[in-house]
């Protein structure tokens, strides 16, 4: 199957590794997978701060770079679900509207394209350790994906999965709500914390960036022994010595 | 007093409110219990079916209503006068106040007993009436509880005491109302009875809000657990109810559709203690119904919303689901919004009735985590409405510093050049803050992040090339 890869640039600048964990994933997993070179951010800073004018040119962008592909994957549920927003960015340009709703209508978050497309559960992942998932609300809510990270962890030897308390709430990300509502922001995540360690886990699995910079800057500010994985890098354990 | 709560500066109030542990702990708990409550009577209940066909039917029901609000209005106006009722339509606030005034006036009323109703605090009703020398007494537990209190504010629009706990409400009848009893609730609540019971009797005129009115025949229905609104529709000889304009259904099969979404979702109830169901059918000489009955229908700023992107706003029901998940609210609580609107249908109302002067900065108390749309029972796109109020709100604003970097942003995002240049020179430019793989404190607008938490470091690599090598050495 072919799989053009969209990165996000969250990964892009900063968690490279789950780019590479997300690649090999898809190719052991039989897929053929691009990078289609035109992809820059979808968009979503802008778009979600009021800025529609600017987010439509990103959005163009995505459209023009990606609309050739087969399938669209990537390693975040909130940029896949921002590009179930472009076609209600672009209503006002029919050239671009119907475009738009076609990625859209390929775009996948990972764990989704693997059990939803690829029709796999277990793809044979070994990662022993005691670890909490994190629900995004943007996979959860907007892309309403709520079951596939979960039945892919299942399946990962040795993983003790515990159930998060709250996991429904927000951890305190939102973007530029992180900077704009630092104080409300602050105890948003500080509370996602407190859940976290309530369960023991060593380890916080999450399937989206944003929210893992979130959570996994305030789990070191204040010193916690806890892990911050993407689910990417969980899957990719079966070849040795890549973690 | 009306819709606004507080003078001071939003930043000011969120400092108040977090500061404020025990309103917090009191809002988590309550949303914890609420939240549950709502998924008992809800998803969670088998013999009502598939709850999102019941929110899928509550969203028609309300956009049908929305759609054809002057034929509907017509029709309940038509039918509550031609029972004797009388109808007045308030522009605004000002206009629904000096009317009930006017009545009250007519009436020489001297006691006035109220119940339900958020909309009567929307427009200062209270004030206005004390203002001509009457006595408006709150009938409503959690109202009667922030009247006696000094007149505190709203900070719930289903549990409008929800910042108090039942050690803080006993206090509060201590200090005001002389009371010795406990804080065990059943003795708090019948304090309270005794001291409204000979209210009730004495009362000139009981004022109502309303849950939903009936256009095919002309009347009001109230959704309560109390009965306190029944004894005020009962005992005065004239009634007046103000609803907002939005407040309709078209016949009472609707109706049925909007109390179960309503009691489900506001109390997890599968129908409330009480609804009671108003037609003006007036007697000269009953006695246990007013002969005089005044229907004040309010816009005041309503109609802002019809027929623009934000209409669907009027489709809420005031369940206050939506306040009840949201995480921004279970940390500020409600009197840091300073509307009597809170929460996400709050921040999507308030700068609707009240502008963006005053309310422009709510809809950025969100982070979009859309809990709100979820949780709403007749799906309205709360967290669409709040990145529409944010797109309006940047318009009018000039250049800001934000809007330079959107710019940028936007000119960065449509060259995949630029973007790559980006990328790569980012490890250049944050590189020399980096300590320990992370950034502890950055400049700018990084320094808001760093305040509360690391900033990661930018990848070493480079994806780019790393994919091509990887792809060579696949091909090989
Ligand atoms: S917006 Fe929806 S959830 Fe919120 S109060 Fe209104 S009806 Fe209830």
């Amino acid at each position: 199957m072919k799989v053009s890869l969209f990165v996000t640039c969250l990964s892009e600048m900063f968690y490279q590794n789950v780019a590479k964990d997300v690649v090999e994933v898809l190719e052991r997993l039989g897929c053929e997978v691009d990078f289609p070179r035109g992809q820059v951010c979808c968009g979503q800073p802008a778009y979600n701060s009021g800025y529609r004018k600017d987010a439509q040119k990103a959005a163009k962008q995505m459209i023009s770079s990606l609309e050739n592909s087969e399938h669209i994957v990537t390693p975040s549920g909130s940029c896949a679900a921002m590009f179930k927003e472009y076609s209600e960015l672009l209503k006002d340009e029919p050239a671009w509207k119907g475009r738009a709703q076609a990625v859209a209508d390929k775009t996948y978050e990972f764990t989704q394209f693997i059990v939803n497309v690829l029709k796999i559960e277990d793809v044979g992942a070994e990662y022993p350790a005691r670890a909490t998932y994190h629900t995004s609300c943007h996979m959860t809510r907007l892309l309403n994906e709520k079951e596939a990270p979960f039945k892919l962890l299942k399946n990962v030897k040795g993983l003790e999965l515990i159930p998060l308390e709250n996991s429904y709430d927000c951890c305190g990300f939102g973007g530029t709500f992180a900077v704009k509502m630092a104080p409300i922001s602050e105890q948003m995540v500080d509370e996602k914390v407190r859940h976290i360690e309530d369960t023991a886990a060593n380890v916080l699995i999450a399937a989206d960036n944003g929210c893992m910079m979130n959570i996994k800057g305030r789990i070191d500010r204040k010193g916690k022994p806890i892990e911050v994985k993407h689910i990417a890098q969980i899957l990719n354990t079966r070849v040795e010595g890549r973690i | 007093m009306a819709m606004k709560i507080g003078d001071k500066p939003f930043f000011d109030r969120v400092d108040d409110a977090l500061e404020d542990n025990f309103m917090r702990n009191a809002m988590a708990e309550a949303q914890d219990g609420l939240r549950g409550r709502k998924l008992k009577a809800t998803v969670e209940d088998e013999q009502i079916g598939d709850w999102e066909e019941w929110r899928s039917a509550g969203e028609e029901i309300r956009r049908h209503t929305l759609e054809n609000l002057d034929y509907y209005l017509n029709q309940l106006s038509e039918n509550f006068a031609r029972q004797g009722g009388h109808v007045y339509f308030a522009e605004t606030a000002e206009d629904a106040t000096r009317y009930i005034q006017d009545v009250a006036k007519k009436k020489n009323a001297k006691k006035i007993t109220k119940a339900k109703s958020m909309v009567t605090e929307e427009i200062g009703l209270n004030q206005a009436l004390e203002e001509i020398g009457c006595d408006v007494y709150e009938t409503d537990l959690a109202e009667y509880i922030l009247q006696i209190d000094d007149h505190d504010r709203p900070s719930h629009i289903v549990v409008p005491s929800l910042h108090k706990n039942k050690e803080k409400i006993r206090d509060t009848f201590r200090d005001k109302a002389n009371y010795t009893g406990t804080s065990e609730p059943c003795e708090l609540t019948a304090f309270a009875r005794s001291q409204l019971r000979e209210t009730f009797l004495e009362a000139d005129i009981g004022v109502t809000g309303c849950n939903f009115a009936v256009a095919e025949s002309g009347t009001i229905s109230l959704v309560t657990n109390e009965g306190n609104a029944n004894m005020v529709t009962t005992f005065p000889k004239t009634q007046i109810t103000v609803m907002g304009m939005e407040r309709l259904v078209p016949t009472w099969e609707e109706l049925d559709v909007m109390i179960n979404l309503l009691s489900r979702s506001a109390v997890g109830q599968k129908i409330t203690t009480y609804v009671t169901n108003l037609t003006p059918q007036l007697e000269e000489d009953s006695i246990d119904a007013p002969n005089e009955f005044h229907l004040v229908i309010l816009d005041a700023g309503r109609s802002n919303a019809l027929g623009t992107e934000f209409q669907s706003a009027l489709h809420c029901i005031r369940c206050a689901a939506c306040v009840n998940v949201c995480p921004v609210y279970r940390h500020i609580g409600g009197h840091a919004y300073g509307s009597i609107y809170q929460g996400p249908i709050g921040a999507v109302l308030s700068p609707i009735l009240g502008g963006y002067e005053e309310y422009g900065e709510l809809p950025y108390a969100s982070s979009l985590c859309a809990a709100c749309t979820e949780a709403c029972p007749v799906k309205i796109p709360l967290h669409e409405h709040l990145i529409k109020h944010r797109e309006n709100y940047v318009e009018k604003k000039g250049m800001t510093a934000e809007k330079m970097a959107m710019k940028t942003f936007g000119i960065g995002a449509s060259s995949p050049a630029l973007f790559k240049l980006a990328v790569k020179g980012m490890p250049a430019v944050l590189g020399p803050l980096v300590k320990d793989d992370s950034i502890s404190s950055g400049p700018g607008p990084m320094k808001l992040w760093t305040s509360v938490r690391e900033f990661p470091a930018p990848g070493k690599g480079n994806f780019r090339k790393w994919f091509d090598d990887h792809k060579k050495g696949r091909n090989q």
